[in-house]
């Protein structure tokens, strides 16, 4: 994985000194709120509700084990004692205290880490894949064009400012693992003709206003990828709304100009960017892949693997997927017990993956925006003992991909922003389907929980949606159906009025006992609701 | 009645107005009636509490309750986490919120 240069390393530690100079200066009077908010969002630290939260960046979701211990640590001296996974592949931390913020990000950044553009209207961490380098069905590893893209848009000058945030993924596979086409710019590395480009899909997102991202061109030649991206930037940044907070995102730009037109835009602005030289030479492109070569994996270690325990066999059959170098596998983590807080790890359980990471995954962990861990690179052999381990941590769960492997966002348990609270209704539903024999009767069943709309826990996207409003003053829950983040990518429909948190619970199993009851041979719940449409689900739901 | 609150500025935990200084328990929170505006105004001034507003309440018999749920959970904590509340040893305690 990518080491930082004395570049990085220096930008990294001058940020650090000037915002704890920053600080100083807020303790001591000497700047106001008003002055001292934006300053502290550019360094991820938010006020929630409780205290200050600071949002980490994890890179394209990866991290090595020094790097997890240390996220381990921060949870333990700074705060209380756990950190929650995010659906950006970041971690927060809920308790943070403004005087210890310093002390924190000089320890982030002497593990290469740092809080840098996960807030504000800027260009946010990049994610990608969190199989990225394993997975069997990658074409390359994407990585190296996330650090690229990490590396052009960390402190550039020009999209400092835009008329609001602005998220990129990466991925480099047919089956999308990171909610790709609902980003500001979605990027598919493809192959056409025996040669990788970048297929650039641009204008997607959540929020209140969600939209599936266009394709605005099919392949772009990777050696200008960097250009195209500006070009795309420019133009959003010349012409992306500034006096309505609700219609800045590059959208609803698109949305209005139309895709054609955007492109049109785009295609000229990329003529004179490319005459500015901004992407990388080869050698220095090389320079960064080079430090994502692929682990020296054995590809003639043993494939079988000894399931005659029927538990382990369970949590392998569910957990753990194929790689692509024979006799290993890639190992999905679950934070989300039963009853428990999705995404949420103590720092106890981040040691002990970052233990496991170091022991047998060359060192190597990834975050994933289902708010996840993987080890990407684990021998076969090895993984009853991690599951040994994982199982005495808690952190065995068999339910990747199921009901109860739950998305959900920290809503106004946590978040100022929320209108209703989503961990409970997670707690809740995940309890009614404890039965994992009734879960995997389900089948793959994607649920992700808002607390407002936002959308940070992705409702629009989810097989089943769940967002969290404020009717009068109470919580209130509406269900969507029929959303995915995947390759199959589509917007969840709303079924109707919505209900209270016991109400949300017992609709969701009219919803599964209906799909049970539609459902054809190998029909994905998705899949049933696609061929038959909302009114039986909404017949089942209201009567 | 009227209650006002903010963050703490060096800790950012949830701060309630006293009626003299500022107090972590919503317990001693006082009703600011028409002065809090005044009082708020002054307090930022002091730059000891962040971002302080101003809420609508009641008065209970186990003392000021926020009218918004929002409040009630700022007042004692995540209802997920228990022990992480005010109130970590009294079991009902995330009743008073909902």
């Amino acid at each position: 994985m990518y080491k930082y240069d004395e570049y990085d390393q220096q930008m990294v530690d001058a940020r650090v000194a000037e915002f704890s100079d920053q600080v100083r200066r807020r303790l001591a009077g000497e700047i106001t709120e008003d002055q001292f908010k934006p300053l502290r969002l550019m360094n991820g630290l938010y006020l929630q509700l409780h205290a200050y939260m600071l949002r980490v960046a994890v890179p394209y979701g990866t991290l090595d084990s020094r790097q997890m211990r240390m996220l381990a640590h921060i949870a333990r001296k700074y705060d209380r004692d756990y950190g929650h996974f995010t659906t950006r592949q970041n971690i927060q931390y809920n308790w943070i205290k403004l005087e210890d913020a310093p002390a924190i990000l000089a320890d982030l950044a002497s593990v290469e880490m740092h809080a840098i553009q996960t807030s504000g209207n800027c260009i946010r961490n990049i994610s990608s894949d969190q199989w990225a380098g394993a997975a069997a069905d990658e074409i390359t590893d994407p990585r190296p064009w996330a650090e690229l893209l990490r590396q052009w848009s960390s402190f550039h000058p020009e999209f400092s400012y835009l008329p609001r945030k602005f998220k990129i993924a990466v991925i480099a596979a047919d089956e999308d693992r990171a909610a790709m086409r609902l980003h500001d710019i979605g990027i598919q590395i493809v192959e056409k003709d025996g040669v990788h480009g970048a297929a650039f899909y641009v204008g997607g997102g959540m929020g209140r206003t969600p939209m599936i991202a266009p394709l605005i061109k099919d392949f772009v030649p990777l050696e200008d990828m960097l250009s195209y991206a500006e070009a795309c930037l420019r133009v959003y940044n010349r012409y992306g709304r500034r006096d309505n907070i609700y219609k800045a995102r590059i959208k609803i730009l698109i949305h209005e100009l139309g895709a054609d037109e955007y492109r049109r835009q785009v295609e000229e602005e990329f003529k004179h960017v490319k005459s500015l030289g901004i992407d990388p030479p080869k050698a220095e492109f090389d320079r960064i892949a080079a430090q994502f070569a692929s682990p020296p994996l054995d590809a003639s270690a043993p494939d079988a693997i000894d399931r005659s325990d029927p538990d382990f066999a369970v949590w392998v059959d569910q957990n753990v997927a194929a790689h692509k170098i024979p006799g290993h596998a890639i190992v999905n983590i679950s934070l989300k017990p039963v009853g428990g807080i999705p995404g949420d790890a103590s720092s106890a359980q981040i040691d002990l993956m970052a233990d496991l990471a170091e022991k047998y995954s060359h060192d190597e962990l990834r975050v994933t925006h289902a708010q996840n861990i993987v080890l990407p690179h684990v021998r076969k052999a090895d993984l009853y003992s991690i599951w040994q381990e994982l199982d005495a941590a808690g952190l065995a769960t068999p339910n990747l991909d199921l009901i109860s492997d739950i998305i959900a966002c920290p809503g106004l348990d946590y978040c100022s922003l929320a209108n209703a609270r989503s961990i409970p209704v997670a707690q809740k539903i995940a309890t009614r389907f404890s039965d994992l024999g009734r879960q995997k009767e389900l089948g793959e069943l994607k649920l992700k929980i808002s607390g407002c709309i936002n959308a940070c826990g992705h409702h629009h996207a989810g097989h089943i949606g769940i967002l969290g409003v404020d009717r009068k003053g109470t919580e209130n829950y509406q269900l969507l159906l029929g959303g995915s983040g995947a390759e199959d990518v589509s917007l969840g429909t709303i079924t109707g009025p919505g209900f209270d948190e016991d109400g949300i619970v017992d609709a969701i199993e009219r919803v599964t006992d209906k799909y049970l009851a539609e459902r054809s041979e190998g029909e994905r719940f998705v899949d049933t609701f696609r061929r038959v449409g909302i009114a039986p689900f909404k017949e089942a739901i209201y009567g | 009645m009227k209650l006002l609150t903010g963050n703490d500025l060096k800790t950012g935990f949830v701060t309630w107005w006293t009626g003299a200084d500022w107090s972590l328990h919503i317990e001693d929170a006082a009703d600011v009636g028409e002065q809090g505006e005044a009082i708020l105004a002054a307090e930022e001034g002091a730059r000891r509490v962040n971002a302080p507003y101003i809420i609508a309440g009641e008065q209970t018999a186990d003392g000021p309750r926020p009218a918004h749920i929002k409040d009630r959970i700022r007042a004692l904590g995540p209802t997920v986490r228990p022990d992480l509340t005010l109130k970590p040893a009294d079991p009902a305690a995330g009743d008073w919120v909902i």
